[in-house]
C-alpha cells in the first residue's frame, strides 16, 4: 500500500485533471442539455423532432464510440477543436490550450454524451409540473419562452435536480475512459503509469484510484440526498 | 341580446382519435351575453370552451373572435388569448407565485403594464373578490374557494374581452360554491361576455340571458334560460333535466 504514500503526486495530480475535465463537462453538457430540452418540447415541430433525434442519437451510442469520432473525426475534418482555447477559462484550465488536442476532443465526447441525458433530467422536471400550469400562462397570453421562464421552469428544477445529480455522478465515472483516448494523466490513467511503468502491483493502485473517484462522486450523493429530504418535507 | 357578435363558432368538428367530441357545432355569442353551456359529462362542453381560446385546437371550421379567426400558434394566439380570459376547473394558480404575483404576471410580462400600476388593479381587484387580505399567501393556502376567485380576478386583470368558465365550482367544496357563483354573476351583470360550462342550475337559471344544452358532440337546443328549463324541446334534454332535477 506504500504506493499510496509514495506516488500521492501522482495520484493528486490525476484527481485534479479528472476534477477539471469534470468540471468542464459538467458545465458545457448542463448548458448544451438545456437547449436540447427546450429545442424537445418546443411547440415547433422541426425543433422538437431535431431535439429528440439528438437524444436518440447520443443517448443510445456507447460513449466511447462517441470518442473515438471525437479523436478521429474531427482531425479528418481539419479541427483540432480549437475554439474551445476559450479565454480565462484557459488559464485555469491549462489542458484546454495545450498543442496536444486530445483533452478537448475527450471533453466535446463527454458533453456531447451527457447533454442527452442532462436533456431527459430536466424534461423530467418539466413534465413533473402539472400541465394546468402552463395552460394557465398560456391562457394569459404568455410565450412558450415566458410560460417556460416564469412559470414552468421555476418550478420543473425542484424535480430535476435529483436525476441532473445522477446523470453528474455518472459522467464522472464515464470520464475514466479518456485516459484511452489519448488524455495523459487523468486519474485513471493513473493505473497504466503506475501498474506498467513503474512496476507498482494493480491492487493498491486501484484502491487509490477508487478513492480519488469517490472523493468526487459521494460528496454529490450526499447533497443529492440532503436535497431531496428537504423537498420531502417541503411538499408536506 | 342584440350585440353584434363576439365569439362565433361555425361547422367546428374536433376528434380525439376515433371519438367525434364536437360535430358541426355553430355558436354565436354577443357582446356583453352570458351562455351557459350545460350537458351530460363527455358530451363537448368543456372541449367546446376550450377551443375558444385554442387551448384545443379543433379538426375543421372556424372560430371568429372580435372579427377575427384564431391564429395557429404563436404570438399572434398568444395575443389573442390575452384577451380572452380563462377559468379552470383545478383554479391552476402559479403554485410557485404569491397570489398577488398570479394576479400581476399577466399584466406585467404580457400587457408590460407598469408594476405600480398592476399592482393598484390588482389589489382592487382582489378587494372585489373578498381576498385582499390574503395577497402575500401562496395558493396552498387558501381553500378551494378562495383560489378560484383568485383565478377569477387573475383573468379579470388582463382587462378581457370575454371570459370562459370551465366547470368552475366542479372541484368545489359545496359550502364553497355560492361564494365563486356569487362573484360570477355579478361579472355577469356588469356586461362581461362570459361562457361558462356548468352544472350549477341555479346559476343558469338566475344569471344565463342563453342556456346551450349539449349531448354527444352535438348542440341539441339552445334557449332563454326560462324557456330551456320549463319546455325543454328535445328529448336529450327532458331526459338529462328529469335526471338532474328530481333530486
Amino acid at each position: 500500500m506504500s504506493v499510496l504514500v509514495d506516488k500521492f503526486d501522482v495520484f493528486a495530480g490525476g484527481f485534479w485533471l479528472t476534477l477539471q475535465i469534470c468540471v468542464l463537462a459538467a458545465i458545457g453538457a448542463l448548458i448544451l442539455g438545456a437547449v436540447v430540452a427546450v429545442l424537445r418540447i418546443s411547440p415547433v415541430p422541426p425543433l422538437r423532432a431535431l431535439g429528440t433525434a439528438y437524444v436518440t442519437i447520443f443517448r443510445n451510442m456507447p460513449l466511447t464510440v462517441v470518442m473515438f469520432f471525437a479523436a478521429f473525426a474531427l482531425p479528418a475534418l481539419g479541427s483540432n477543436a480549437d475554439f474551445l482555447r476559450i479565454p480565462v477559462l484557459d488559464v485555469v484550465f491549462t489542458r484546454l490550450s495545450t498543442d496536444l488536442p486530445y483533452f478537448r476532443f475527450a471533453l466535446i465526447a463527454l458533453v456531447l454524451y451527457t447533454a442527452a441525458f442532462v436533456c431527459e433530467a430536466l424534461r423530467s422536471g418539466v413534465n413533473a409540473v402539472s400541465p394546468g400550469q402552463a395552460e394557465a400562462a398560456r391562457s394569459l397570453g404568455l410565450t412558450f419562452g415566458q410560460n417556460l421562464r416564469y412559470v414552468v421552469l421555476p418550478q420543473s428544477w425542484k424535480a430535476s435536480i435529483v436525476p441532473l445529480g445522477s446523470v453528474i455522478i455518472a459522467m464522472i465515472k464515464n470520464s475514466a475512459l479518456i485516459g484511452f483516448f489519448g488524455v495523459v494523466g487523468d486519474l485513471s490513467a493513473t493505473a497504466d503509469q503506475l501498474t506498467g511503468a513503474e512496476g507498482y502491483a494493480f491492487i493498491p493502485v486501484a484502491i487509490g484510484i477508487s478513492i480519488g473517484y469517490l472523493i468526487m462522486t459521494v460528496p454529490l450523493g450526499a447533497l443529492l440526498d440532503r436535497i431531496e429530504q428537504r423537498q420531502a418535507v417541503a411538499a408536506r | 341580446m342584440t350585440g353584434e357578435a363576439l365569439i362565433v363558432l361555425e361547422n367546428v368538428n374536433k376528434w380525439f382519435g376515433p371519438l367525434h367530441v364536437l360535430q358541426d357545432v355553430d355558436l354565436s355569442v354577443a357582446r356583453g351575453e352570458v351562455v351557459v353551456v350545460i350537458g351530460p359529462s363527455g358530451s363537448g362542453k368543456s372541449t367546446l370552451c376550450r377551443a375558444i381560446n385554442r387551448l384545443e385546437p379543433i379538426n375543421s371550421g372556424t372560430i371568429i373572435f372580435d372579427g377575427q379567426p384564431l391564429p395557429a400558434e404563436g404570438r399572434a394566439l398568444a395575443r389573442l388569448r390575452s384577451e380572452v380570459g380563462m377559468v379552470f376547473q383545478s383554479f391552476n394558480l402559479f403554485a410557485h407565485k404569491t397570489i398577488l404575483q398570479n394576479v400581476m404576471l399577466g399584466p406585467i410580462k404580457v400587457r408590460k403594464e407598469k408594476a405600480a400600476v398592476v399592482r393598484d388593479r390588482a389589489m382592487s381587484l382582489l378587494e372585489r373578490v373578498g381576498i385582499a387580505n390574503q395577497a402575500d399567501k401562496y395558493p396552498a393556502q387558501l381553500s378551494g374557494g378562495q383560489q378560484q376567485r383568485v383565478a377569477i380576478a387573475r383573468a379579470l386583470a388582463m382587462q378581457p374581452k370575454a371570459l370562459l368558465f370551465d366547470e368552475p365550482t366542479s372541484a368545489l367544496d359545496p359550502e364553497m360554491v355560492g361564494e365563486v357563483l356569487d362573484v360570477m354573476t355579478s361579472l355577469a351583470k356588469e356586461g362581461m361576455t362570459m361562457v361558462v360550462v356548468t352544472h350549477e342550475m341555479g346559476f343558469a337559471r338566475h344569471a344565463a340571458d342563453r342556456v346551450v344544452f349539449m349531448a354527444d358532440g352535438q348542440l341539441v337546443e339552445q334557449a332563454a334560460p326560462e324557456e330551456f328549463f320549463a319546455n325543454p324541446r328535445s328529448d336529450r334534454a327532458k331526459d338529462f333535466l328529469s335526471k338532474i332535477l328530481t333530486h
